[in-house]
């Protein structure tokens, strides 16, 4: 387990908080004090798993350096609906440089704030850098692949909403097979995005064997708070890549966003462990298993897979995926098989 | 800072636009009604005292629930706890332990000393209770505590009625019940016992009072016509109860047949096993439509008690019993089969159920009976103004629970009747339904199991068979409840808005919607836990 | 301090005088020697405060740059050719983030075909990126430039770009007046910057702007510029008062007051032409030399001023717009607007083209005899040319240009068929 379950049985550590915990156990984001580093008035869509992603992950992390921190942030969604002049929503120093080199911008951040402090002239400041999917795992990996190597001190977050939702939902190499998108649509012999393409960030960051990669969702807040403290607590390249459901791209209904984010982990289709320096030394286990279709049919990306004829073949081929997923990173407790 | 144009914000400024206006649905916080309140007999609000004891509030807990029942030790021993039924955990894993909540709390008030709380004022109107049974000393605290004086006429020598010549000892223990019967006296209510009202208006009279409520107890158990030589010994069950609780014990043998399939069956086959008989209960169905509870039936068997399912008793002589074997028709109802069989018996106990002695209402004018019960209207009231009747002598279930939750409702009545009003219940909330909760939220937690007396004292001794939990086990108990329709201040909606859309107020004060911002994705409604929040189309 | 020394040693330790705090630095022909040199440096400790970055690319070396620049470092990272065309989005970025880098560009051609040696097409592609790009003549004035660089740049929150040919200077041994550190530090005080991220005055840097005020934020751009121009000179003087050279500023004259015919260039070239005009100035020509030192902001009032008294106006240029003709000749030509001026444009030493002082005097001869066209490509080999013009007419796969060229004059004759 990534986390010490508290023995709270009425609602254990599934809720975001509870009257009755120690204040000590409280997740960031039960705390009335938050920093809601992303603050209201944003213009995300309705139910968007990226605004929410964000603000739990920058207000642990705000946490974690007791304030003091530095965002740098692709172009993308979350840059988007969070800055178009004349307003911001960001309550902490953060910047917008380009689509594909946010992790080269936190490394200059972090290289100046090294010297300001060598100077006297700052405290411990920390970095992190965010971005969308596409920003991370295609245009920006270049820079991203340089930070990881160099172990540059910054923290990557990458939000994966599995495409390129802010130019109108095209592919990217995060789209999982068979989902529809503007340019995979769902026609021809094999109607939807490829199988057999795409990457794996979070196993190519460990490659790089930097100190620290870990997977998330928006659906468990305890564990995503948990990895990005720790990853706050750690120096050097870290990397937490946060499955983050998206209602436009997914075709998804806005109150279902942290429903599908479960399910995602739930079936197996997106796997939930932390890596130190290239090992898995944590996976989130498979609570209540489900089925992958379960996760597939309440979204509109796969609606062709449920028509007339049921693409029965191609729903096995991503169960098999997600099946992978469960002996690969040992999903499931023995005991609870 | 002197910030280049445009290109560089004022952190936050975002609060400028009010994204709130895109919704075309809003959140709205509810109550809904929890299934084990609605079942509740006794009107509880279980989930509200279950929250308290939750955070091992106890006193307020046991403050909580004695608004609506005075007597939780009591309770939680006897009631047959059908909100467990209700419970929605039981979809989850099983339903939580109220009943042993309820019993915790009762042994904690009286181990602690803890009062039932005074009136604030009194309205100097004199109201009768008669029968000092469940229903009647329920209605006696809750007509004491609106501030009226209450005197309780019994025709017995203690209180409590059938709870104390009803149930045996070893389910309800005596101190149990004295205690809490005299917390109820210590609020200044008056008992006369050994008092038998003959006739209702003319006691009525007597002590001037303003109103009655009556909560006879049906003592008085049925015969059935059997034949039966002059040698035979034919006892009826509730007796056989009533005299466990004097000096001189009944002599029953050694074997003692029971003949029926009721509570009060189980009752007498156990107290006969405990006083060293070898009971046997002769039933002319089968288990599964013995109407009484299975548990009972099940700790039965485990002491012991053997039954003969499927018979019928048509001749009882001096040491032996002629049996008939059934056979159930194609509707389930027993038939006679022709075929006959002999058991030595060195008595038969009758439960074949009881009637209530009616006769104080002799020639009370526009008072109706029929098939030996009082009517009542929805208010408790009799045909005769200001005589309120409630518990064994109105149709209903003949239960504690439902006596005791006769005679709350019988003081509300009687209270605003007194007061020229009409008492009108507060509209009751949605119900919480299972699929109104988010069960990921809670884990998994297997119900306490109560521990159990060792099997052979059972056997015995009258001490009380079922144990209470301690503390630890009690706490635990209540956290399981799933808090079914009524915030419990998880934080899961201020957590889970992407808009930062929902202000939290502090502990106790539960949440608010900033609807300034919200944009009515839902996902509060989606992820609440227990049913707490509601989508409502926006009136655009 | 005199020493005898390579160029880009000389920018090395100029930077390192700087006190910069973040280097960020990806090889490329011909800068390399230049951060190789401030590597070395900071990793003996010679630099104290300095953050040195190895990046994976230009790219990530502007961005790197971005990042540190916003939190208030004092950056500086170097380029050339392809290695500035690699960086370019981040170059723009920069600029519109209005972000004090300091960036050598060593100028170099651009392919392809790929070439290692200089022109101007790297940095004058870069024309309109919003940075302030800087000509150094000399070494002396490359080094002199980079010191001033930093403090236009952090006065007028723009980044700046000093221009030094590749090989010509990076690579030449020289002798330069190194300066001390308590002179530096005497002209260039601490950076402040004008924003920057900090957790304590929290802003968001690089917000989307719409139509609303995206015009207002470009003009602004340019407005700065325009300070710039002014704040050139004045940082030329005050450099004088405390070093004692003139360096820098936004041009240079030479033997222009009473000149018929004036050349205008920028970088190395210069000396060439200072030669070649003081043969002819010996042979009675009337003839001067424009130094243009600042290209952006382009200094219009003052190469007006230069030229106005003039008959004939020789533009001589290491880049080519290819379709029209030179680059730096148009903007000349906008400061000429009005004037009755003969212009011309001459394009020479591409990808390394030596210019020659030969050449020169024919060709500003020619010019002088008003013989010279708009547009004339110095030393061009016109058989070479022709040559593939005819095998392109005649043959549809005529294979690589360059490559047969080549072949044509005998460079790669022995190993290609």
């Amino acid at each position: 387990m990534s986390f010490q379950p508290l023995h709270f049985y009425q609602t254990g550590t599934f809720t975001i908080g509870n009257r009755l915990l120690a204040e000590e156990d409280l997740s960031v984001q039960s705390d009335i004090e938050r920093t809601n580093s992303l603050n209201s008035g944003h213009r995300a869509c309705q139910g968007c798993g990226e605004a929410l992603g964000a603000r739990f992950a920058i207000d642990a992390a705000m946490k974690a350096a007791r304030g003091r921190l530095i965002a740098a942030n692709a172009t993308g969604c979350l840059e988007v609906f969070s800055t178009p002049y004349p307003e911001t929503s960001w309550q902490i120093p953060w910047i917008h440089s380009l689509f594909g080199n946010t992790a080269a911008v936190a490394t200059g951040i972090a290289a100046a704030i090294k010297v300001k402090r060598q100077k006297g002239e700052m405290g411990d400041v920390r970095v992190v850098a965010q971005g969308g999917d596409g920003g991370t795992t295609d245009i920006g990996f270049g820079c991203l692949s340089g930070m990881f190597e160099r172990n540059d001190d910054v923290l990557y977050i990458c939000y994966d909403n599995g495409g390129y939702m802010n130019t109108g939902v095209q592919r990217s190499s995060a789209t999982p097979p068979a989902a529809r998108t503007a340019t995979t649509m769902p026609v021809g012999p094999e109607p939807g995005n490829a199988f057999g393409q795409g990457k794996f960030v979070p196993a190519i960051a460990m490659a790089h064997e930097i100190p620290y990669v870990a997977t998330a969702t928006v659906a468990g807040l305890h564990d995503l708070e948990y990895k990005v403290t720790k990853a706050m607590g750690m120096r050097g390249a870290r990397y937490i890549h946060i499955l983050v459901p998206c209602p436009l791209g997914w075709g998804s209904a806005s109150q279902d966003t942290i429903r599908l984010a479960r399910l995602a982990k739930e079936t197996g289709i997106f796997p939930v462990f932390e890596a130190e320096h290239g090992e898995v030394t944590g996976v989130l286990k498979i609570r209540r298993q489900q089925p992958v279709e379960e996760y597939l049919r309440l979204q509109k990306r796969y609606a062709h897979l449920f028509g007339k004829t049921p693409a029965v073949e191609t729903i096995a081929r991503l169960q098999a995926a997600a099946d992978k997923n469960i002996r690969k990173y040992g999903l499931l407790d023995q005991e609870a098989n | 800072m002197d910030k280049p144009f445009a290109i560089t914000l004022d952190p936050g400024s975002s609060l400028a636009n009010r994204t709130g206006s895109w919704r075309t649905s809003r959140p709205v916080y509810l109550d809904r009604l929890p299934p084990c309140n609605k079942q509740c007999p006794a009107g509880e609000d279980i989930q509200g005292w279950l929250f308290h004891a939750e955070s091992g509030d106890y006193e307020s807990a046991w403050r909580h629930l004695t608004k609506d029942n005075p007597f939780p030790a009591i309770m939680g021993r006897v009631c047959y706890h059908t909100c467990e039924s209700a419970c929605n955990r039981g979809q989850l894993d099983a339903p939580v332990g109220i009943n042993s909540v309820e019993h915790f709390l009762g042994d904690e008030a009286l181990k602690r000393g803890w009062k039932l709380t005074a009136p604030a004022v009194e309205t100097g109107k004199h109201v009768l209770v008669v029968g000092a049974g469940p229903s009647g000393m329920s209605a006696a605290y809750h007509l004491r505590r609106l501030g009226h004086r209450v005197t309780v006429h019994e025709a017995g020598p203690l209180l409590g009625g059938m709870m104390r010549f009803g149930i045996p000892k070893y389910r309800l223990p005596r101190d149990v019940l004295e205690a809490e019967m005299q917390r109820v006296v210590d609020l200044g209510v008056t008992v006369n016992l050994n008092s038998k009202v003959a006739n209702i208006l003319d006691t009525m009279q007597a002590g001037a009072f303003d109103a009655a409520f009556l909560a006879v107890g049906a003592h008085i158990g049925k015969r059935a016509m059997i034949p039966a030589g002059d040698a035979a010994k034919i006892i009826d069950a509730i007796s056989l109860l009533r005299s466990m609780e004097g000096e001189d014990k009944p002599m029953l043998g050694r074997r003692v047949v029971v003949y029926g399939g009721g509570n009060t069956a189980i009752d007498v086959a156990r107290t006969a096993k405990r006083m060293g008989a070898e009971p046997l209960i002769v039933y002319r169905r089968t288990r599964e439509k013995m109407p009484a509870h299975d548990f009972e039936v099940e700790e039965a068997l485990q002491e012991g008690i053997m039954v003969k399912w499927l018979s019928t008793i048509k001749q009882a002589d001096e040491s032996s019993l002629t049996i008939e074997k059934m056979a159930l028709d194609s509707k389930g109802f027993p038939q006679p089969t022709g075929e006959f069989e002999t058991i030595e018996a060195d008595s038969l106990v009758l439960a074949l159920g009881q009637d209530v002695d009616l006769g104080l209402l002799d020639g009370v004018p526009g008072l109706q009976v029929s098939d030996g019960v009082v009517q009542v209207g929805a208010n408790m009231m009799t045909g005769h103004p200001g005589i309120f009747a409630g518990g064994d002598m109105v149709p209903a279930e003949r239960n504690v629970t439902v006596g005791i939750g006769h005679g709350k409702a019988a003081a509300k009545h009687i209270d605003a009747w007194l007061r020229g009003e009409q008492y009108v219940p507060p509209p009751k909330h949605e119900v919480a339904a299972f699929a109104n909760l988010n069960t990921w939220y809670y884990t998994d937690a297997p119900k306490t199991v109560r521990p159990m007396l060792d099997i052979i004292r059972r056997q015995s001794t009258f001490d009380e068979v079922q144990g209470g939990l301690d503390e630890g086990t009690a706490l635990f108990e209540a956290r399981r409840c799933l808090s079914c329709g009524n915030c419990f201040e998880c934080d899961n909606c201020y957590g889970v808005c992407p808009d930062n859309a929902v202000i939290k107020l502090g502990p106790g004060k539960r949440f608010e919607f900033n609807y300034d911002y919200c944009k009515g994705c839902g996902m509060c409604v989606a992820e609440c836990p227990c049913g707490a929040i509601k989508m409502e189309a926006e009136e655009i | 301090m005199l020493k005898q020394t390579e160029g880009s040693h000389a920018v090395a330790e100029a930077v390192a005088l700087c006190r910069p705090e973040v280097i960020c630095a990806y090889p490329i022909s011909p800068q390399t020697h230049i951060v190789e040199g401030l590597g070395e440096m900071v990793k003996a400790g010679e630099v104290a405060n300095c953050e040195f970055i190895n990046v994976e690319s230009e790219f990530a070396a502007m961005s790197v740059a971005i990042g540190s620049s916003a939190t208030g470092a004092r950056t500086y990272t170097a380029t050339a050719s392809q290695g500035l065309l690699f960086m370019v989005e981040a170059v723009f970025n920069a600029s519109g983030l209005g972000l004090p880098i300091v960036m050598t560009v060593a100028n170099r051609a651009i392919g392809a075909p790929i070439n290692i040696w200089n022109d101007h097409s790297d940095s004058l592609s870069q024309r309109d990126c919003g940075w302030i790009q800087l000509f150094a003549e000399t070494n002396q004035e490359a080094l002199d430039l980079h010191i001033q660089a930093f403090k236009l740049a952090e006065e007028v929150s723009l980044p700046v770009m000093v221009c030094m040919d590749g090989f010509i200077l990076t690579h030449a041994y020289e002798r330069v007046d190194v300066p001390t550190q308590e002179q530096v530090d005497a002209f260039l005080p601490p950076y402040e910057p004008r924003q920057v991220l900090d957790p304590t005055q929290p802003v968001s840097i690089g917000a989307m702007v719409g139509p609303e005020a995206f015009s207002e934020v470009r003009y602004l751009a340019h407005a700065k510029q325009m300070q710039a121009l002014e704040r050139i000179p004045q940082l030329a003087e005050q450099f004088k008062e405390v070093f004692g050279r003139d360096s820098g500023g936004l041009t240079h004259s030479y033997l222009t007051d009473d000149a018929e015919t004036i050349v205008v260039a920028m970088g190395s070239v210069l000396g060439t032409i200072k030669d070649t005009v003081d043969e002819m100035r010996a042979a009675g020509d009337k003839i001067g030399v424009l130094g243009i030192t600042s290209y952006r902001p382009f200094p219009i009032d003052s190469v007006r001023a230069a030229l106005q008294n003039a008959q004939r106006v020789v533009v001589l240029e290491k880049s080519l717009a290819v379709g029209i003709g030179g680059i730096l000749s148009t903007d000349v030509r906008m400061a000429m607007s009005g004037l009755q001026l003969h212009g011309h444009t001459v394009v020479a030493g591409l990808g390394g083209r030596a210019i020659t002082r030969k050449s020169l005097r024919a060709l500003f001869a020619q010019a002088a005899r008003g013989e010279l066209g708009h547009l004339t490509f110095l030393d061009l080999d016109w058989n070479v040319v022709n040559k593939q013009l005819e095998r392109e007419r005649t043959t549809r796969r005529s294979g690589p240009a360059a490559e047969s060229m080549l072949r044509d004059v005998g460079v790669i004759a022995a190993r290609i068929g």
